[in-house]
């Protein structure tokens, strides 16, 4: 199998059940399921290294992936840590006072 | 040796990812979910930084430094009635991200074949997600007006400039040594990606960033189709398909199609129902409204965006604790499309500590309306608009709606009579069982809670 037919069928598989598993979040979790899938989609971060970290980049190869460390590195980390922020904040009964 | 353990790294983030969004169906087991997701990310920089390709890691580790530099004070400071302009920005940043990577790849090692072809759709995707990201960000954070920008032929300019940013795309793919068009591309695509925004407004920004988190997560996509990295395409595909389902569900919660979103532009009606004549409507004070609350046995809660827009969650949840301390029960509808993202309102309200159990979902609280005593309608207007439901030639017709006027009493804060988001009047404020509480949502609920006090 050619190496884009193959990712291809790894594309449809992961698009299907990423339907499935979404159909099924809350609706009340919807904003925190929106920043986590963001954070998620920052793993571009893995491109950016392989591209700012090769032996011999030139100066415009290794600045443009400079500066796609750094966007998706914001992502990851605020992604995350805001969405957690978030779902703290989710409580079903109100602690007593 | 090394490298033959690399792909387990990726196959295990590619399962934590899988595992964090589906841990995120209960909010019971969502923080696990975001901990596994973090676990996954972690394997998946690592994995990459032991690969043999990567040799110079000074400017990884300045752009990691600086990233989280930003990022922390940028999750911690955040407060929670920006989060759908931080989801735009951060929507803008992933997408220029994977602009930028499928640039620099394209100079680098000058790809070409089904490589190209990936590589043209992912710096397509990215650049014009990036600029519509920003856009959506101005008009959220009020810096751009948030009323829809309309011109005559807009579509037809828009087609133009698409195609033309689709030809020269082909033609790079098919010529990948032809360099001078790759600049010409990257920024037809820029420009594309401002058009699309313009003609949008505020009210219907929950689909298109829903629809923008889909297209930063198939350029993701995209680019492990480039570079042949499978975790990427995994990550990008769930990234993509959670994007177009948050799309398809808001689309449905009103009644409209994606086109009609994207190139429909809703606020052209607004000239036609300009004629709204001054017509009777029944006003009461604060004190009325805590007596009629204080003799309700059951309330239903319905916040819009002007609860955002106010600042009232913390003053709503306050009214919420004293009316259940009445033993009234008290409970909040939740439209899919309040506010400006998906599950804002419920946000908002979590934030004031109002307990999940009592967000209520559309479907399920609408057949009790005709059981409440009181429904109280704060900052919202199109989502409780006989109209969709009544008046065949109305704008919003067959938009599902919160049934809000079968309430015995509907209570409307509101500043003025001047009408929603669709332009359109609303029906229910001139019902014989509505009253018109005007005054700004935070100040009128604070009231009500003091009126309440004062009664005990």
């Amino acid at each position: 199998m050619r190496t884009y037919e193959f990712g291809l069928y790894v594309f449809m598989l992961a698009a299907f059940l990423g339907f499935e598993l979404i159909r099924r979040v809350s609706p009340l979790l919807h904003t925190p399921l929106m920043s986590l899938t963001n954070a998620i989609s920052a793993i571009s971060v893995v491109g950016a290294i392989l591209i700012t970290g090769e032996r011999d980049a030139s100066v415009l190869t290794r600045s443009l992936g400079f500066i796609a460390v750094l966007a998706a590195t914001i992502n990851v980390v605020s992604g995350y840590l805001i969405t957690d922020r978030m779902l703290k904040m989710f409580k079903k009964r109100e602690p007593r006072k | 040796m090394i490298d033959n353990i690399l792909p387990v790294f990726y196959i295990l983030a590619a399962a934590s990812f899988i595992l964090a969004i589906k841990w995120m169906n209960s909010p019971a087991t969502a923080r696990r979910g975001v901990f596994v997701g973090e676990a996954g990310m972690l394997l998946a920089v690592v994995g990459t930084l032991l690969r043999y390709e990567v040799v110079e890691y000074k400017w990884i580790v300045i752009a990691f430094l600086l990233g989280s530099a930003i990022g922390v004070p940028l999750a911690y400071l955040m407060p929670m009635t920006a989060v759908p302009q931080r989801t735009a920005i951060s929507h803008a940043f992933g997408a220029l991200a994977s602009a930028l990577i499928g640039t620099a790849e394209y100079f680098a090692h000058s790809p070409h074949g089904f490589r190209m072809a990936a590589l043209i759709l992912e710096t397509l995707l990215g650049f014009l997600t990036f600029t519509a990201s920003l856009m959506a960000f101005g008009k959220l954070q009020e810096i751009l007006p948030t009323r829809p920008i309309t011109y005559k032929g807009q579509n037809f300019v828009n087609l133009i400039l698409f195609t033309l940013a689709a030809v020269i795309g082909i033609a790079l793919i098919i010529s990948p040594e032809q360099r001078w068009m790759f600049p010409i591309f990257m920024v037809l695509s820029l420009i594309f990606g401002v058009l699309l925004i313009i003609p949008i407004g505020g009210a219907d920004m929950p689909t298109v960033i829903a629809l923008l988190n889909s297209y930063a997560g198939l350029s993701a996509s995209a680019m492990g189709f480039a570079l042949d990295n499978k975790l990427l395409i995994i990550a990008g595909a769930l990234d993509g398909s959670s994007g177009l389902i948050l799309a398809i569900i808001m689309c449905k919660a009103m009644n409209r199609s994606f086109t009609n979103v994207l190139f429909g532009a809703f606020g052209q009606v607004q000239t036609k129902a300009a004629k709204t004549e001054a017509r009777p409507v029944r006003s009461a004070s604060a004190e009325e409204a805590a007596e009629m609350l204080d003799a309700a046995r059951s309330v239903i809660i319905i916040p819009g965006y002007g609860m955002a827009v106010a600042q009232a969650q913390h003053k709503l949840r306050e009214l919420f604790d004293s009316l259940s301390k009445r033993g009234i029960d008290v409970r909040f509808a939740i439209h899919p499309v309040a506010g400006r993202m998906p599950g804002h309102m419920n946000v908002l309200l979590a934030e004031a500590d109002v307990p999940y159990d009592k967000l209520i979902e559309m479907e399920e609280i609408n057949p009790e309306f005709p059981n409440a005593d009181v429904a109280l309608v704060i900052g919202a207007n199109d989502v409780v608009n006989p109209a969709a439901k009544n008046d065949k030639s109305s704008p919003i017709s067959g938009m599902p709606i919160l049934e809000a006027y079968r309430a015995r009493t509907v209570m409307i804060i509101k500043r003025g009579m001047s009408a929603g988001f669709a332009g359109i009047d609303n029906e229910l404020y001139y019902m014989d069982h509505t009253l018109m509480l005007f005054g700004d949502a935070k100040a009128f609920v604070g009231s009500i809670c003091k009126e309440l006090s004062a009664s005990k």
